[in-house]
């Protein structure tokens, strides 16, 4: 059984930063299929549309009756785990840095046979196993077999540790603490075991309610931080930057209308200047710090988070600047998450659906909780994904969105103005 | 009814090459391909103009193939094949020259393979091996062929019972081989002991489960008997072979090989059975698949490897001659001559032209192939059963 783990040593800060390697990241094109579905958190496999064969590794045509027809479909992952190894010695810096590390050759009940990291608390084989994808630190799909049944402690599994981002004895910041879903997220993350959250707030005399349970916290340490502020922001990097494990952006600056109406670009201007200046402004001064640390350590710097929208997929018109700004923050965020890569830190991207908060008063459920949220997004840390939908509302956009973008369109477009 | 095969008629190999294998070299691996064929016109008395045919098989010729070659040696040939077949490179080859010979497409084909190895290069070449090995192998850590076999070992000894000390009788046997054949690498012996104490790699293979890449080259020389006659050269018969590739693609973890498939097929051809074979060269890059051989060839039953392995001893003077140059594990794999190690050896053997241990009388030798960890399994598979002239 997975033991619970110590918290890691201090760091000696005298030591030299181990730099980050990486896991092998080369994949055939269709491959990144697997890719694809790991980063929404499902585990797919190609299933012939015309003979029904399920198959792994990734091909051009059907193993079986030679389709190109090939659909990705969501695979429960069940199946017998036939053979194990051990590896004591690898060719790649990533695994030499991490050996011993256990493999599994899995037969999956629907056919195909896999190679996958192994769980620790995996029975010897033969033994029933779950198989899953996530996202590795190259932010490739990697399978691993996890136990048949839950274990106690088994996120602290060691190799799992390499592909999630458990909060668990890390540092964290949150850059709007004040707010329900801030609240909601410093809770959530002393909840998961995080060593410290930095609690950001921009306007240290507001009192919103709860805040004072929250401030309470015994890891909780409140940080100015204001997004719109250059300096601020170089300032409070240049004090905690070297010890963030993991950043969770959710500052939001939110307004509802359209360009009919309203005059002039100041609301929009300001829409920009938290939602998307904002993010370029903590990237620029964090993310640097983030990127030397990829490898520090048991409890390295591992992921950044971005409070998004689901309209950043596709134009709300009742809140079309701030969907616009969203967008804008959505395809920064790709940029951030390309140069963060080689690091093996992972952007986690939420698109939540309307939040059940004062902006969202007027649109009709349902809507979500931002405690809901919250617990979605420690969820992600744990999981595998990079793309997460939290909600009802924002999985079925996300459906219609990947069915027909410009079928969307036409039904955002058609929504009556609230 | 199936059509009965063509007999290889007076189709003969002759002159066994070995281009002495080294643990790492700066050349590439035109030069080790070079140096096989030279060696090889020069003891068959030929000059480079009477070769017409060529068969190469090599890991490290990249960007050039076969065709390449023709340019970099100056050679113009009538026929040409690039067989990139691994540890079945050896069988495959013989398989296609006999032919073009038998059919007169062509009347002399060296046959050569061998590769270069770089302090660097096995990585590089893992890492690119095939595109499943790209897209589920290597990125889970496992370097080359070390994870599949080690899930291929432990579950055939879970299956069939075989342990360590199986495989470490074999691989004994093999180093004592090797310690007479001046090529070999390894030159010190081995005790079953510092075998089942080595360093483990990938449980439960350790050190001495497994190969030592290494650069080299090997070469046989396919051509009519009355030319091998004319020419003086001594030539063994190519009795029967076969191949085959993907075989028994749903068993789960491959336990068995094409052999299984094909074997009835072989003795048939070659009018002789197991029983009958005085020397053995099975595909060893992992003492398991030899077992797997033993069984699929038909010396034993299907997991009878174990106990056949108890009850025989595998030394040229042993009761079951096997592997007797000392196989790749205790000579070296170097790349595609590993795919060719074997067959040499058989030449030798029933030439009676040994470099190392002389199996006494030996008359009838078996050489199998087995190669291409594409994914988790070997895909090629083959063997040949030559004989001493009359
Ligand atoms: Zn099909």
């Amino acid at each position: 059984m997975t033991r619970p783990p110590v918290r890691p040593p201090r760091k000696n800060p005298i030591l030299r930063t181990r730099l980050p390697t990486l896991p092998p990241a080369a994949r055939s094109r269709v491959a990144l299929g697997l890719t694809a579905a790991a980063a929404r958190g499902r585990f797919e496999l190609q299933v012939c549309r015309d003979c029904g064969t399920v198959q792994y590794p990734p091909r051009e045509a059907c193993r079986a009756c030679l389709s190109p027809r090939l659909d990705w479909r969501v695979q429960d992952g069940n199946g017998e785990l036939v053979a194990e190894t051990t590896l004591r010695h690898s060719h790649e810096l990533f695994f030499r840095e991490r050996m011993p590390w256990r493999l599994g050759l899995i037969k999956l009940d629907s056919g195909p046979l896999v190679v996958a990291h192994l769980h620790g608390d995996c029975g010897s084989p033969p033994a029933r196993v779950r198989v899953r994808a996530h996202l590795d630190r190259a932010g490739q799909a990697a399978l691993l077999a996890l136990p048949d049944k839950d274990t106690p402690h088994m996120a602290d599994d060691r190799e799992l540790r390499e592909l999630t981002c458990d909060p668990k004895f890390r540092k964290v910041l949150v850059t709007d603490a004040k707010t329900p879903l801030g609240q909601a997220l410093v809770e959530g993350l002393a909840g998961a075991g995080a060593d410290l959250v930095w609690a950001g707030a921009a306007e240290p005399w507001k009192k919103p309610p709860g805040f004072e349970r929250v401030k309470a916290l015994p890891q909780v340490a409140i940080v100015p931080l204001d997004l719109t502020d250059s300096r601020a922001v170089k300032e409070l990097a240049g004090e905690i930057g070297g010890r963030v494990d993991i950043l969770i952006n959710n500052a939001d600056h939110h307004r509802n209308f359209g360009i009919a109406a309203r005059d002039g670009v100041e609301t929009a201007r300001a829409e920009m200047d938290i939602n998307y200046f904002g993010l370029l402004r903590l990237a620029q001064e964090f993310a640097p710090a983030m990127r030397a640390r990829g490898a520090d350590g048991p409890s390295s710097a591992v992921a950044w988070v971005n409070v998004l929208s689901v309209f950043a997929l596709s134009n709300f018109p009742p809140h079309g600047t701030y969907s616009a700004s969203k967008a804008a923050a959505l395809s920064l965020s790709q940029c951030l998450r390309a140069e963060l890569a080689p690091a093996g830190v992972r952007v986690i991207n939420v698109f939540p659906g309307p939040i059940d908060d004062e902006w969202n008063q007027t649109l009709p459920p349902p809507k979500i909780a931002p405690a809901r949220l919250a617990a979605d997004i420690v969820t992600a840390l744990r999981g595998g994904a990079e793309d997460v939908f939290p909600g009802d509302v924002a999985q079925d956009w996300l459906e219609r969105w990947r069915d027909n973008p410009k079928a969307l369109e036409r039904e955002l477009a058609a929504m009556p103005k609230q | 009814m199936t059509r009965s095969r063509a007999a290889y008629d007076d189709v003969v190999v002759a002159v066994p090459v070995t281009v002495p294998y080294v643990r790492y070299s700066i050349r590439g691996a035109h030069w080790f391909l070079a140096a096989a064929l030279a060696a090889l016109i020069k003891r068959a008395g030929l000059g480079k103009d009477q070769i017409d045919g060529l068969c190469v098989s090599s890991f490290t010729l990249a960007p050039d193939t076969a065709v390449g070659l023709t340019q970099h040696l100056g050679l113009t040939l009538r026929w040409l094949d690039h067989i990139p077949m691994g540890g079945a490179c050896g069988i495959v080859a013989l398989r296609r020259a006999a032919r073009a010979v038998q059919s007169g497409d062509a009347e002399m084909v060296a046959c050569i393979a061998g590769d270069t190895n770089h302090t660097h290069s096995f990585r590089l070449n893992l890492a690119t091996f095939s595109q499943f090995a790209r897209d589920a192998v290597y990125p889970y850590g496992a370097g080359g062929a070390n994870a599949s076999f080690a899930f291929l070992t432990a579950y055939y000894m879970r299956v069939y019972g075989a342990t360590r000390e199986d495989f470490g009788k074999l691989c004994v046997a093999q180093r004592a081989n090797a310690l007479q054949f001046p090529h070999a690498l390894m030159k010190k012996p081995l005790t079953l002991d510092a075998y089942l104490n080595a360093r483990l790699i990938a449980d439960p293979l350790r050190l001495y489960d497994c190969v030592m890449p290494c650069a080299g080259a090997e070469a046989f020389l396919v051509l009519r008997r009355a030319a091998a006659e004319e020419l003086g050269l001594p030539y063994a018969r190519i009795l029967a072979t076969i191949e085959r590739h993907n075989a028994f693609p749903d068993d789960p973890v491959q336990y068995r090989g094409g052999w299984a498939l094909d074997r009835d097929e072989l003795y048939a051809q070659a009018g002789v059975g197991p029983k009958d074979i005085d020397v053995l060269a099975a595909y060893d890059d992992y003492p398991v698949i030899t077992l797997m051989q033993l069984e699929d060839l038909g010396f034993c039953d299907k997991g009878g490897g174990p106990d056949f392995v108890r009850r025989e001893s595998f030394t040229a003077a042993g009761s079951f001659p096997l592997n007797t140059s000392g196989g790749q594990l205790s000579v070296g794999q170097a790349g595609a001559a590993g795919g060719f190690l074997g067959l040499v050896e058989i030449i030798r053997q029933v030439t009676r032209k040994p470099l190392g241990a002389a199996v006494d009388n030996a008359r009838l030798g078996l050489a199998s192939g087995f190669g291409m960890i594409n994914y988790d399994r070997g895909l090629c598979s083959g063997a040949a059963i030559l004989a001493a002239d009359q």
